[in-house]
């Protein structure tokens, strides 16, 4: 040791994310949980071994922003993709990256079976309760009432359904080892989100099977809101809807039960606000 | 799990197997490490041979949940750099098409195999050749060309699904198949190669950086016009040199052939014992069988003798194969046509009698 002081960095990129600016609008947490992915990436010495998958979606140029190898999938089939992958290289560790639209509507199919093949991938599946790339309009994960360029008068609930409760469905699936769900509104909850996020790529280090962590995430942009008012929507209306936590976790017991959590999503009141 | 003992039939020697069986077979002797399908008839045995024999060889067979996450599976393993097949029939090639788009943009080499059925909709379960369009124009969305091969004998469907995987390899591009059900069904002798396949350095893809080289990309969106433009401007590049390097095709042109029969796959196979019959009524027919369906062997047509007075394409299709006849001939010959649909196919004594309608050796035919 040359000097008694060792510089010890307080903030400092991560080295899993590229040095590009990204083209996120200002206030997206699509960004904050990009950091969050390279950071845990960069904790658990991943970059040199890792396949991420881009999907369809804002994201879509997340293959220009990670360090490690990227495919970039077709709409909703970034489960497969990573399948493919997964399958003829298990020694690689990885990841997709899919929006709600994606994922949890044209998507469905294939992050269920990739889920209940048990297939030793992990998901970040970033729930924003619209399709923010095409202009705004309904997702299936679109609250009750929430106004979209597709549901102008609010979302109906006997036109058009009620919001997705994807993460307590897929922890019904025996090949499903980690399944939570976290949001982005402010820094504890973004830390929770790291943890969570750690805890998934883990699960398929250990080779435990398919994880996933849903991320409550904003869209000022399609919400027509600030970046503050939108971090203030998720607490106030996304989160009564879509309750926080571990819904399935292959270590601990005390995990939550998805029949629980799916009663709390039900007695959620209809949402206010949005465009 | 242990490696079950190797049930791979002898190489170098004839040994008796249905198409769909030899077709799995030729892909692991080609180096096929992965398969990727979704159960439909006429092609399910070829899924099930690859269900049995890949564990043997270290590979892996997955039934998939749809053809969307089979083609997509056949994505990122093509992506990571094994070689990969996928299988299927009419109606789940249809649902892969967003997929083999995708292949040709990212330019991934993958081997895909239509065992055709009749169509449209869900058709029949009946032998078909009406996909031949949605094969050789394209099928999915974009300026792109898949190399399309077109087998008339289960030992053709062994030597062009090797030729397959090293062509697809070659030019980084998705190559099909195109068979029929009674070809994917049809027991015959083949001989397979005991040459091991080559290995192919695939430094593009994602394998993990492994410390070794910065991150690979699989990718085909460019969101730049002119990005996308020489993006495409390259892959033409590609399908140029394919166009001009991959043309495969059988011609048997008699001296004094008064009619050219053009027919591919097991049709061919029909016509041909027409020919033979035209034969012994003295009339002189030759043949263009094409094997390379897209490259279309257009250098065939090119000088055919001048006693050919007409061309007959027979196709199992309501004439599809026919518009890439003409194109090739430019005008310079009448071009006839006969073909049966929904599962129906030619018979030599009916080709027969549309070879004399084309020789003009019965009346009332214009020329
Ligand atoms: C097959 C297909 N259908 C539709 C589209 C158009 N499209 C692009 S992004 C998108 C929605 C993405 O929304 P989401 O997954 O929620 O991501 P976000 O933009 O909200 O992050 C759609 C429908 C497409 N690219 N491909
Ligand atoms: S449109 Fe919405 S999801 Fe997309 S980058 Fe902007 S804020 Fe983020
Ligand atoms: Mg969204």
């Amino acid at each position: 040791m040359s000097s008694i002081v060792e510089r010890i960095p307080v903030y400092e990129p991560p080295k899993s994310l590229s040095d590009v600016s990204s083209h996120y609008c200002p206030g997206c947490t699509h960004g904050a949980t990009h950091r969050i992915v390279a950071e845990v990436m960069d904790e658990l010495g991943l970059t040199d071994k890792a396949v991420g998958i881009a999907s369809v979606g804002c994201s879509v140029l997340a293959y220009n922003y990670f360090e490690c190898d990227m495919q970039q999938a077709a709409h909703g089939r970034a489960p497969a993709v990573a399948t493919g992958v997964k399958r003829v290289r298990p020694e690689l560790v990885v990841w997709t990256y899919q929006g709600d639209g994606d994922l949890a509507s044209i998507g469905t199919n294939e992050v269920i079976h990739a889920a209940l093949r048990g297939e030793k991938i992990t998901v970040i599946f970033i729930n924003n309760a619209i399709y923010g790339m095409t202009g705004g309009q309904a997702a299936p994960t679109t609250l009750i009432g929430q106004k979209t360029a597709t549901t102008p008068f609010g979302r109906d609930k006997s036109w058009s359904g009620s919001p997705i409760h994807l993460s307590e469905m897929l922890a019904l699936q025996e090949g499903a080892a980690f399944i939570a769900r976290t949001s982005t509104h402010n820094p504890a909850h973004l830390g929770r989100t790291r943890a969570a996020i750690k805890r998934a790529f883990q699960t398929q280090l250990e080779g435990k099977g398919f994880s996933l962590v849903e991320i409550l995430s904003t869209c000022p942009t399609n919400w027509g809101m600030t970046p503050v008012e939108a971090l203030k929507w998720v607490e106030e209306q996304m989160v009564p809807v879509y309750p926080l936590g571990i819904f399935k976790d292959w270590q601990a017991d005390g995990a939550r039960s998805p029949a629980a959590a799916g009663a709390a999503a039900k007695s959620a009141k209809p949402a206010e606000g949005g465009k | 799990m242990t490696k079950s003992a190797s049930s791979a039939p002898a190489g170098g020697v004839p040994v008796l197997m249905k198409g769909n069986e030899a077709l799995g077979e030729a892909a692991i002797r080609a180096g096929c490490r992965a398969f990727f399908g979704y159960p439909i008839t006429p092609q399910s045995e070829l899924p099930a041979y690859m269900a049995r024999r890949m564990p043997e060889e270290d590979g892996v067979f997955l039934q998939a949940e749809s053809e969307l996450a089979a083609i997509n599976m056949v994505y990122g393993a093509a992506g990571a750099g094994v070689r990969v097949m996928t299988s299927s029939s009419s109606p789940g090639i249809s649902l892969k098409q967003e997929g083999i788009s995708y292949i040709a943009g990212a330019e991934l080499p993958a081997v895909i195999v239509n065992i055709m059925r009749g169509g449209p909709g869900l058709g029949s379960i009946m032998p078909g050749q009406s996909d031949y369009f949605q094969a050789t124009k394209g099928g999915g969305h974009g300026d792109y060309r898949l190399v399309v091969y077109g087998p008339a004998t289960v030992q053709e469907l062994v030597d062009l699904t090797i030729r397959a995987f090293n062509v697809a390899d070659r030019y980084r591009s998705p190559v099909m198949i195109l068979g029929d059900g009674i070809l994917g069904q049809m027991m015959e002798p083949v001989v397979f190669p005991t040459e091991k396949p080559a290995e192919v350095a695939k430094p593009w893809a994602t394998t993990g950086r492994q410390g070794t080289r910065g991150r690979n990309v699989v990718n085909s969106l460019y969101l730049a016009a002119e990005e996308l433009e020489a993006h495409n401007l390259r892959l033409q590049a590609k399908f140029a040199e394919m166009h001009s390097n991959e043309v495969i095709y059988e011609s048997i042109i008699p001296e004094g052939a008064e009619v050219v029969c053009v027919a591919y796959g097991t049709t061919a196979r029909v016509v041909k014992s027409a020919i033979a019959m035209a034969r012994q009524e003295g009339i002189k027919v030759g043949l263009i069988r094409p094997i390379s369906l897209w490259p279309f062997p257009d250098e065939a047509f090119v000088n055919l003798p001048d006693t050919v007075r007409s061309v007959l394409t027979v196709e199992m299709s309501a004439g599809q194969m026919v518009e890439d006849v003409r194109l090739a001939l430019n005008g310079r010959l009448p071009v006839h046509f006969y073909g049966r649909m929904g599962g129906m196919w030619p018979i030599p004594r009916d080709v027969l009698a549309e070879i004399k309608k084309a020789a003009g050796r019965e009346a009332g035919v214009a020329r």
